[in-house]
């Protein structure tokens, strides 16, 4: 029960993008369809769960003064292994999310957990929380993706679901990404509060 | 001597960091509470972001590209950065406390800040020389203060007006930022 309160906090309770606004820059930039978000969302996932498992089997060795350092280290190295992964098996997405892919690194949402779970809790429940933070990130990312890409081009994961003349293209380009955000967390927060 | 004044408009106001690019949105929202803290993240992140722009290209092309080690980019940038934060934060300390005292409270936050980093990484894509990259690195850093102290302006009036419940706080900021870029895409096409 606990375990599993563990793993739905990233959806909605501490929804990272729509409740702890961490990690906006990647949410914002790349949500232009949802399947980029979905991407995205994944790959954050991934360094996500990957340096929580290393953080939690390490916290025993590292003084307390370098810890963060250290952190960055365990992360980018991830990072690392992604942006590779990305650029030989799917390069349509790595361009597609460009130099967000790097930035990973400084995405909050990732130090964060590593800072404020994994270096106190055991192994299983900081593999659970990272699952659970990192789905929940790209469940915020593909439901920006698919809100702006259904507006701005009357697409749905690639899909057309009216015609693309009456879409309103500004949400495709730089305002839509802020407006959109904007409107789903005033939703949300609504919704909440009902 | 144009194309440093195509850089310099192409940064501040066509590819306006902030609000064009999407980098650095944390400090953006984070601390646009109030002019005068706008003002001195401004401050600390031109500061960090010219030093670590400087550095950051000599590793790349003296390290990295005589090595052939160019994957190792990601890693060796941000360890160079939040070690220069630290050692930035340390020398102010001593030899401008003023200054420190201005700057202190924001420096630890810069390590994180995604348009360090994201200047470093783009500086290197662009295949900037080195004036051009402290010229690029400048010009973001305006753009980025343009951006921060004029939202922080518009935010202390929003504090006054009566804003519907749900969309007070963080919605009615992102609104407000969707609009600001929104008037910065007249600038598109310039350069």
């Amino acid at each position: 029960m606990n375990q599993l309160n563990n793993f739905t906090k990233g959806f909605f309770k501490e929804n990272p993008v729509f409740i702890l606004l961490l990690g906006l820059c990647p949410a914002l930039g790349v949500t232009s369809s949802a399947v980029n978000g979905l991407g995205m969302g994944l790959a954050t996932t991934f360094v996500l769960v990957m340096a929580n498992i290393v953080v939690s089997l390490i916290k025993g060795f590292i003084p307390d003064k370098v810890r963060i350092p250290s952190f960055i280290v365990v992360i980018a190295t991830f990072v690392t292994i992604v942006e590779m992964v990305m650029e030989a098996y799917i390069p349509a997405l790595f361009d597609a999310l460009g130099l967000f892919i790097p930035l990973i690194v400084v995405n909050c949402l990732v130090l964060g957990r590593a800072e404020a779970f994994a270096s106190k809790n055991n192994l299983i429940s900081s593999v659970i929380d990272g699952a659970g933070m990192g789905l929940g990130f790209s469940m915020a990312l593909t439901m920006l993706g698919g809100l702006r890409e259904l507006l701005g081009s009357g697409m749905l994961f690639g899909l057309s679901i009216y015609p693309e003349d009456y879409g309103m293209l500004v949400f495709v380009l730089a305002p839509g990404a802020f407006i959109g955000l904007g409107y789903l967390i005033a939703i949300l927060n609504r919704v909440n509060k009902a | 001597m144009t194309s440093y004044f195509l850089i310099i408009i192409g940064a501040i106001f066509v590819n306006n960091i902030v609000l064009a690019q999407f980098l650095g949105i944390c400090p953006y929202l984070g601390v646009s509470k109030r002019i005068s803290t706008g003002v001195g993240m401004t401050g600390a992140v031109t500061f960090v972001m010219v030093i670590a722009t400087i550095v950051t290209y000599f590793i790349q092309n003296l390290i990295l590209i005589p090595f052939n080690i160019g994957f190792m980019q990601t890693i060796s940038y941000i360890l160079v950065i939040a070690s220069l934060v630290q050692l930035v934060e340390i020398v102010l300390k001593k030899v401008s406390p003023p200054l420190y005292q201005a700057l202190g409270v924001f420096l630890p936050l810069i390590t994180t800040n995604c348009a360090i980093l994201g200047v470093a990484i783009m500086t290197v894509s662009n295949n900037y020389n080195i004036v051009e990259a402290v010229v690029f690195s400048i010009a973001s850093a305006v753009g980025f203060g343009i951006a921060l102290v004029s939202f922080a302006g518009i935010r202390e009036q929003l504090d006054l007006m009566n804003v519907p419940e749900g969309m007070k706080g963080a919605p009615i900021a992102l609104v407000v930022a969707g609009i600001m870029a929104l008037a910065f895409m007249g600038f598109a096409g310039m350069v």
